[in-house]
């Protein structure tokens, strides 16, 4: 077993897709560069982590301190844009533990870019600008989340309750959790979204799917509509998730209050909770300016301009020969 | 009962699910960036050959399913049913027709195969990847034609027909690829 594991040192990747990879890196900081971003680098290992309900930090434990492999290097990057930076990128990895699959592998290269003034529009407008640079696939499309599950579900995913999101997925025959609770609505938006909505998604041209379910928020501000949404985006390429933004959220009393949500929903989830209070608070404290932030997944941009299917084909040394 | 968590799903991964015995299949991960984590599975019942789809989220777990994996001799067919016995405890096994499944074509008398037992029953048995029979009748061969690509059935001891290339006689031993029940070659011994 141990002989097989260390027998085969080869990259998973071709010398080809390798090669695209650099010159992707190369026309990516291009693009940043001709718009006035600078790049900038953040620690992978801080004392502070994104708290969110779904993503889980790989944690390094030394000298009876506790630091984090960053899911991203969003914190970091606003504590910059709270100092005067106004347009930043940044190509680092990130670490997510337990996601594993074919789109998917725990440490991966992510690109994540801010520029402060940006609303959604110009935030969507130039996550489309970058796709097209980059995959020459020709402008994206917007849809916004309430009508794309109307025109692929039949359902308004803003004002539909619990029940009938749970006798949409019956009449569907979409194979379900046991486990989903009966009031977890963002998770069974979520089934329907994965099986129904997103697979069309980006098929002839890119669309920027807008306007998430408030309880979808994250890290973005909620626009008082009624209902209320929240300002952030998805990019999506042939049906593949590739880029998510946030039109940012600013308020700490309101950075507080869903962390502490989210703790108490990681607890009853039973995953450790992550620490509410960081350095972000306090530069959001001292006044973060209002922004758009955008996360996109490199490996998989490149596996969509490499014609492959899986992250293993664009990457040198996936988890399992890391 | 012992249990997979979703971090140990896989391909071949042998669960328990409403007491029936089943082989994971498929198992894909999704997950919105922001979302849950599901595993959308394909499981495969091992006693009726019918496929589930099954969704669990991260941190859902599935029964293991106690199943072992036994090398057994044939012995004998009795009537209906094909009796077997474990090469190591000499414990004798028997499985029906519908258990053996294609298989019986290439059972010889003293064949050890793979059998999978569940709750200590067998419910499914493999043979060999290669077996070699002896042809007990076919159409007279042509002489000097050793193309392959012309076959003609050739009925061998176990009473199934293979399509063999034309040069195969009576009494020749034929080697058989189980997986896909093509004749592979002709063989001295």
């Amino acid at each position: 077993m141990t002989h097989t594991q260390h027998n085969n040192f080869r990259p998973t990747a071709s010398r080809q897709n390798l090669q695209l990879r650099a010159r992707l890196l190369q026309r990516l900081r291009e693009f940043f560069d001709q718009r006035g971003f600078l790049e900038v680098e953040t620690p992978l290992l801080s004392a502070d982590t994104v708290v969110d309900r779904h993503l889980d930090p790989f944690c390094v434990e030394f000298d009876n301190r506790r630091m984090w492999l960053q899911t991203s290097p969003e914190f970091a990057m606003k504590r910059l844009l709270a100092d005067g930076a106004e347009a930043i990128y940044q190509v680092t990895r990130s670490f997510r533990l337990g996601e594993q699959g074919p789109l998917h592998n725990p440490e991966f290269t992510i690109v994540e870019w801010y520029r402060t003034d940006d609303d959604m529009d110009a935030g969507m407008q130039l996550t489309g600008d970058l796709c097209e640079a980059m995959l020459h696939c020709g402008p994206a499309e917007r849809l916004s989340y309430r009508d794309a599950f109307e025109q692929y579900v039949g359902i308004d995913p803003h004002t539909a309750d619990v029940g009938a999101l749970i006798s949409k997925v019956e009449e569907l025959g979409i194979a379900r959790p046991d486990s989903l609770s009966a009031d977890d609505r963002d998770g069974w938006l979520d089934l329907l979204l994965v099986d129904r909505v997103q697979p069309h998604l980006g098929m002839e041209r890119p669309t920027l799917l807008y306007d998430y379910p408030a309880g979808q928020a994250a890290l973005a501000r909620v626009r008082s509509d009624d209902p209320p949404v929240a300002e952030r985006f998805e990019l999506c390429v042939s049906g593949i998730e590739l880029a998510n933004g946030f039109h940012e959220l600013l308020e700490t009393d309101e950075l507080l209050k869903r962390n502490k949500n989210i703790n108490a929903q990681r607890a009853a989830d039973g995953k450790p909770t992550l620490p509410e209070q960081s350095r972000l608070l306090a530069a959001m404290h001292a006044g973060l300016p209002a922004s758009v932030g955008v996360a996109l997944g490199f490996d998989r941009l490149v596996m969509l301009a490499a014609g492959a299917k899986s992250l293993s084909e664009v990457m040198a040394f996936p988890f399992d020969r890391a | 009962m012992a249990g997979y968590n979703t971090s140990d799903f896989r391909r071949g991964l042998k669960v328990q699910i409403d007491g029936d015995p089943y082989i994971m299949i498929e198992c894909n991960f999704v997950k919105p960036g922001k979302g849950q984590a599901l595993y959308k599975c394909k499981l495969r019942n091992l006693l009726r050959n019918t496929v589930l789809d099954r969704t669990y989220k991260s941190g859902d777990s599935i029964e293991a399913a106690d199943i072992e994996e036994i090398a057994a001799q044939y012995l004998y067919r009795q009537a209906d049913p094909f009796v077997f016995m474990d090469t190591e405890s000499y414990e004798q096994y028997e499985l029906s027709i519908e258990q053996v499944d294609d298989a019986w074509k290439y059972l010889k008398e003293g064949m050890v195969c793979g059998m999978m037992l569940f709750n200590n029953n067998p419910i499914a048995m493999t043979p060999p990847n290669h077996v070699v029979l002896k042809v007990e009748y076919c159409e007279p061969g042509m002489k000097g034609n050793t193309a392959t690509n012309v076959t003609k059935p050739c009925k061998v001891e176990t009473g199934a027909e293979f399509p063999c290339p034309s040069f195969v006689e009576m009494g020749d031993l034929i080697k058989i690829d189980t997986r896909t029940g093509e004749y592979v070659e002709r063989v001295k011994e």
